[in-house]
């Protein structure tokens, strides 16, 4: 297994006015290999799209790095370095509707990474344009038409095909299905699968689905409040939490299941999400958890490698 | 945990729609967004309608509340009772007597459904003041009590402040405060956990199912989210294209889905199989124009087992077993090779 990219202790903070700073992702280290998709969950504020656009240079870095095929990437990318590495590294979109602008054609839209990046004419660049299109399952002669005159699922075909035409090796798909109808979310999802085979892609999968998430990834990352609680292979994270808010997470998700459903004890968690401003000393996730012991409010617990249970948890359990 | 054990001599039946059909006109044409839906609903019990964005749930609930505007929307045909009461027709103004008192309801988004220059308490006392004629002190009192009621931490302090000061969760709560605020009958939650965190979501159905077991009060749950259904639901009506498709308690649903479209929906949803054998079938294709329906079947088109009669005719409800119905050809008793997926009520022999 070759790794792809890697990132060293990744940190972002945004500072907000004098003083306060808000900590949106926090020393996150996490390496991805070649062809491996790495599920990314946790609840909103916890830090995933920040971390995923982070990767990307869509965000500057605070602290830490990234290494992509070995070569480390830049703190603060210049427009040269966009103009390298995009070609390479994609992104996909949670909300199809802004993320498409609404004054460019279909054709302008998925055509002008290949525009900007590749040295070919404008009929080639309209053949490739074409081709994708009809790849993602959409018709060629949408390509005159706007963004409007498409449905939800259509659209997310559309920023697929967007990402995908520069043939990226790398892809962040930031909740690609959350905005989709359940029908429409099994479309997309098989073809970021097929796209994933036939391209030999790789893909950190960003969602808060986690039944979604178990089914499309290799492997499963949690975070909570900026920085990564539970690594490890999908099924074995789902099946087999370690971390309590693993633990929580997994057993809030109600199942299609009404019997599952009838035999299952409340486990709703009390509270809420802190503020990532004031981020508690100690293990973050301390004031709701219900083992939390004293040395959980002091120091904060590193990833460690469970061996056996091929795991990286960061909790003063283990 | 939903579905208790049965007290069906406690349950009465509260509302009654039959036949409902909305229709709106737009530039493009007329839609017809509910075109005959029937179901009741009876007291304690919780029905989920489920479906897809655009299939008419939400319609069916806001008209039959008062809700959508009319004009461009016109309630076409149909009835809906409230413990015998005609509830349909009602201008905004003569509706108040029954909406936020007789039947409470929550949206899915409360970041937008709530006054954002009122105070949380102001909101929650109106309803009262408005309804049961109280006092503005007295009101704001009980808006206290009812925020306790529903789970807030210090509710006195909570009662002042404004909505941009509550987060996602807290809004839900506030809302579900100001909806049950009138011991309503029927508490509607349309999509009420869509816009929050799976965390948050086990809390406030928690919340909902709380309230329920205290005041007896009936739900009508509008979701997708079959997962949610699963959990909170005993009846559960799937809606497509307009229509009721199947009926049935929630196991009748789940585990003897006897709709294509049901089992469509299920096979499109990752399931907890640890084997891995599970593949996602998602349904090809898309719902159907309604500005100009189907003659036959909404779901002819994308429905692998249709054949020619499900395009020429409306099928009618089959009853299986029960009060549990689907409403597809493949039921009739001369349907040709019936596929073994869907669920049939045995030959009786």
């Amino acid at each position: 297994m070759t790794v792809l990219l890697e990132s060293n202790n990744l940190t972002k903070h945004f500072k907000i006015g004098r003083d306060q700073v808000v900590h949106a992702v926090d020393d996150v280290t996490l390496s991805i290999a070649e062809k491996e998709i790495v599920g990314l969950v946790g609840e909103s504020g916890s830090g995933k799209t920040t971390f995923g656009k982070a990767i990307l240079g869509l965000h500057d870095k605070t602290g830490g790095s990234v290494t992509f095929k070995g070569e480390k990437l830049p703190k603060k990318y210049q427009p040269r370095d966009f103009q390298r590495l995009a070609s390479r590294m994609q992104m996909i979109f949670q909300d199809p509707y802004s993320s498409l602008n609404p004054r460019m054609t279909v054709g302008e839209i998925v055509g002008e990474g290949l525009r900007l990046h590749s040295k070919e004419n404008a009929t080639a660049i309209r053949e490739q344009v074409a081709r994708w299109l009809e790849q993602v399952g959409l018709n060629a002669d949408h390509m005159s038409r706007y963004p409007h005159e498409f449905s939800g699922g259509q659209r997310q075909r559309i920023g697929i095909a967007r990402a995908m035409i520069l043939e990226p090796e790398f892809v962040v798909c930031d909740e690609p299905i959350s905005a989709l109808d359940v029908s429409v979310q099994a479309q997309v999802i098989n073809l970021l699968g097929e796209l994933k085979e036939s391209m030999g892609l790789t893909l950190l999968f960003i969602a808060h689905d986690l039944s979604m998430v178990r089914y499309v990834s290799d492997r499963m990352a949690v975070m909570y409040l900026g920085s990564l609680v539970e690594l490890g292979p999908a099924d074995n994270v789902y099946f087999d939490p370690k971390h309590p808010y693993t633990e929580i997470l997994v057993n809030s998700n109600p199942e299609p299941d009404p019997e599952t459903e009838r035999g299952r004890q409340s486990t709703a968690i009390k509270g809420e999400i802190p503020s990532p401003v004031n981020v508690p000393a100690g293990c973050r996730f301390a004031n709701r958890c219900p083992q939390a012991m004293d040395v959980c409010r002091k120091q904060t617990p590193q990833l460690i490698l469970l061996q056996d249970l091929d795991r990286q948890v960061a909790c003063h359990l283990y | 945990m939903s579905a208790g054990p049965e007290t069906a001599e406690d349950r009465q039946l509260l509302l009654e729609v039959e036949g409902l059909a909305v229709e709106f006109d737009t530039y493009g044409g007329t839609v017809q967004a509910v075109r005959g839906v029937s179901f009741s609903v009876d007291s304690g019990e919780t029905l989920a309608i489920v479906g897809e964005s655009g299939c008419g749930k939400s319609v069916t609930v806001q008209s039959m509340m008062g809700l959508t505007p009319m004009p461009p929307g016109r309630i076409t045909a149909g009835s809906a009772r409230l413990r015998g009461t005609e509830i349909l027709g009602r201008t905004l103004i003569d509706g108040r007597e029954i909406r936020g008192s007789e039947i409470g309801m929550i949206f899915q988004d409360p970041m937008t459904s709530l006054n954002p220059t009122m105070t949380i308490g102001d909101q929650i006392a109106e309803p009262l003041q408005v309804h049961r004629g109280y006092s503005y002190r007295h009101a704001f009192d009980q808006a206290i009590e009812l925020l306790e009621l529903s789970k807030i931490p210090e509710a006195k302090k909570r009662a002042r402040q404004f909505p941009f000061e509550f987060s996602g969760g807290m809004l839900q709560r506030a809302m579900i405060a100001m909806a049950i605020s009138c011991k309503p009958a029927i508490l509607i939650a349309d999509e009420p956990t869509t816009a929050l965190d799976v965390t948050i979501q086990a809390q406030i159905l928690d919340l909902l199912q709380d309230l329920q077991k205290e005041t007896g009060m009936a739900i009508i749950l509008i979701t997708h989210d079959l997962g949610v259904v699963a959990r909170m639901a005993d009846e559960v009506a799937v809606m497509y294209a307009g229509k009721i498709v199947e009926h049935g308690s929630a196991d009748d649903v789940f585990y003897r889905s006897a709709h294509p479209y049901t089992l469509g929906l299920r096979a499109a949803m990752p399931t907890n199989d640890p084997t891995r054998q599970h593949t996602l079938e998602p349904i090809e294709g898309s719902p159907p124009d309604l500005f100009a329906p189907p003659v036959g079947c909404g779901y002819a088109s994308r429905c692998p087992h249709a054949m020619k009669v499900c395009h020429q005719h409306h099928p009618d409800d089959f009853f299986l077993i029960g009060d549990h119905f689907s409403r597809c050809w493949l039921h009739h008793s001369q349907a040709p090779d019936k596929p073994e997926t869907l669920y049939f009520r045995e030959a009786e022999t």
